[in-house]
């Protein structure tokens, strides 16, 4: 139905099909360039960094070297060490940022129905979301004790007020004319919530979750940092209080795969949840 | 018989901080049941004020209205309203698109369904249920906007510039899809339009309002002949040219007052 060429279709055409052909073999070969470039200046900076730490150009002692990196990983992986504390980061990472998001949508949910206590939160927002929420952290320790929950509490108090406010700006940017359109069918406000606002803000709601990944692996590793009794971020503090600096880099290395990891898997939502658009 | 729109000393004030300003005055309107009519008229002329306050989106600020004798009290099935674009959802495929006005009015079954399928395969949308809008030209997608309109089976309709949006041919063809398709149903309208040839082509009678506030300045009927003959064919009619050229020489005076 679309005006678009398929150039299968028109296969008696073979010089359309060359030009397709072409196209798509210059943006491969474009794409794969990209991909070594990256590759090879990942890999030149772990050599570099490997003989700039055998050869003693950088302090050791500070910077340490890929290897010994990396046999302390598999080390602690071995001996089963690594699992708990990699295990009670991604668990709490996870829960602050799925709660950190609904929370946030719910409550701009909550601001989108009634404007007047929209007008009533809004400076309380406004402040709240310019404080540094981590400074927080030690009255929720003494409030809900030293462990799982004040530091998922921690994530929440920096995730949620952002995702209010780019949840609801969203809301109100949604195309007034749809909404007429649900109106003049006599919609009810909780039917052109439903049927147009929510699903007119899925992408907002999305990108939010994006921006919440890396927000959470802050909360999480300060709180960790503040608790300091388990976790990547206790790793962190502890190696760095025995000047452990090549545990200090392992814990790092691994932060660095599992959010990419993360970040990945709601990028793949994203795809999945927002075709058609 | 009762008119199908009634609208009695119509007035409504637009509130903002700064002042409040008077968009309409003093409507009076009676449009009878199967008629076609047009409201032309300089841009701030409370066209589209008129439109909502029949379809129940306004509550007027003085006067009564009525749709088939009774009061508006908000949106009202008897009503469809056809906007400027064709404002589908781009998350909905074309045929739960059409369905919108079923589902929210909860009249969604098999039976709405289906009659609402045939309606997509009279636009010559039969193979695009399963489409999104993204993948629709302008005019497939405004056929879709009148499928969605029509679904809900209306007595009557307001079009509020429903071409304006559209290339000069596929604005002639749904001219003629719409009159044809209301005639057929015996559906009555209210046309909002800029363009003069446009309202007299389609319509029974058209309206001229003046500006600041709104009111209404001139009726014209549109004589037989034009009335009769499809939009596309009513502009070679004779007295098609005379009707065009006496209300825009009544425009013209308008816009010097």
């Amino acid at each position: 139905m679309t005006t678009r060429h398929e150039p299968s279709a028109s296969s008696s055409k073979g010089w359309l099909q060359d030009i397709y052909v072409k196209h798509t073999k210059k943006k491969k070969s474009i794409r794969n360039r990209v991909l070594a470039v990256q590759l090879s200046l990942l890999l030149l900076f772990f050599i570099w960094w490997e003989a700039a730490g055998r050869w003693k150009w950088i302090d050791v002692l500070l910077f340490s070297y890929p290897s010994k990196i990396f046999s302390n990983i598999w080390g602690n992986m071995v001996s089963g060490e690594l699992w708990g504390h990699l295990g009670i980061t991604v668990g709490e990472t996870v829960v602050g940022f799925l709660l950190g998001t609904l929370v946030g949508t719910l409550l701009a949910v909550l601001i989108w129905w009634s404007p007047f206590l929209n007008k009533v939160l809004d400076p309380y927002m406004v402040v709240f979301n310019s404080m540094p929420k981590v400074a927080l952290g030690p009255i929720f320790i003494v409030m809900f004790g030293a462990g799982f929950t004040a530091i998922v509490i921690t994530t929440l108090s920096i995730t949620v007020i952002v995702t209010t406010l780019v949840v609801y700006n969203s809301f109100n940017e949604v195309d007034s004319n749809l909404i007429k359109v649900v109106r003049t069918f006599g919609g009810t406000k909780r039917q052109v919530f439903q049927r147009v606002i929510l699903p007119a803000s899925y992408p907002a709601i999305v990108s939010t979750l994006k921006v919440n990944v890396g927000m959470a692996w802050v909360g999480v590793i300060v709180g960790e940092f503040l608790v300091a009794k388990s976790g990547l971020g206790y790793l962190i503090m502890y190696g760095f209080q025995v000047f452990n600096f090549t545990l200090v880099l392992s814990s790092l290395l691994i932060i660095a795969v599992v959010a990419t990891a993360m970040y990945q898997i709601v990028v793949y939502i994203e795809r999945k949840l927002l075709t058609h658009r | 018989m009762v008119p199908v729109v009634e609208l009695n000393d119509i007035a409504h004030v637009y509130v903002t901080d700064r002042e409040a300003s008077l968009a309409v005055e003093g409507i009076h309107l009676k449009v009878e049941p199967g008629e076609f009519v047009s409201l032309v008229g300089p841009s701030g002329c409370g066209k589209t004020t008129i439109l909502s306050v029949i379809a129940g989106l306004l509550q007027p600020s003085k006067g009564a209205a009525y749709v088939n004798g009774d009061p508006i009290y908000g949106p009202s099935p008897e009503v469809g309203y056809m906007l400027q674009q064709d404002y589908l959802f781009p998350w909905r495929t074309i045929m739960d698109n059409a369905l919108i006005g079923l589902e929210l009015t909860e009249r969604l079954n098999p039976e709405s369904r289906s009659a609402v399928q045939n309606l997509l395969r009279e636009m010559g949308l039969g193979d695009s249920g399963n489409l999104y809008p993204s993948q629709l030209s302008g005019g497939m997608r405004q056929r879709v906007a009148l499928v969605r309109t029509l679904a809900t089976d209306p007595g009557l309709l307001l079009l509020d510039e429903p071409f304006s949006a559209l290339d000069y041919q596929t604005k002639l063809q749904l001219e003629d899809l719409i009159v044809e398709t209301l005639k057929e149903r015996g559906k009555t309208a209210i046309l909002v339009t800029h363009d003069l040839s446009e309202a007299i082509a389609m319509s029974d009678r058209v309206i001229l309002l003046n500006r600041n506030p709104g009111r209404i300045h001139r009726l014209f009927d549109i004589p037989e002949n034009i009335r009769r003959a499809q939009p596309f064919f009513a502009r070679k009619e004779p007295g098609f040219n005379e009707l065009f050229h006496e209300i825009w020489g009544e425009m013209q005076t308008i816009g010097k007052e």
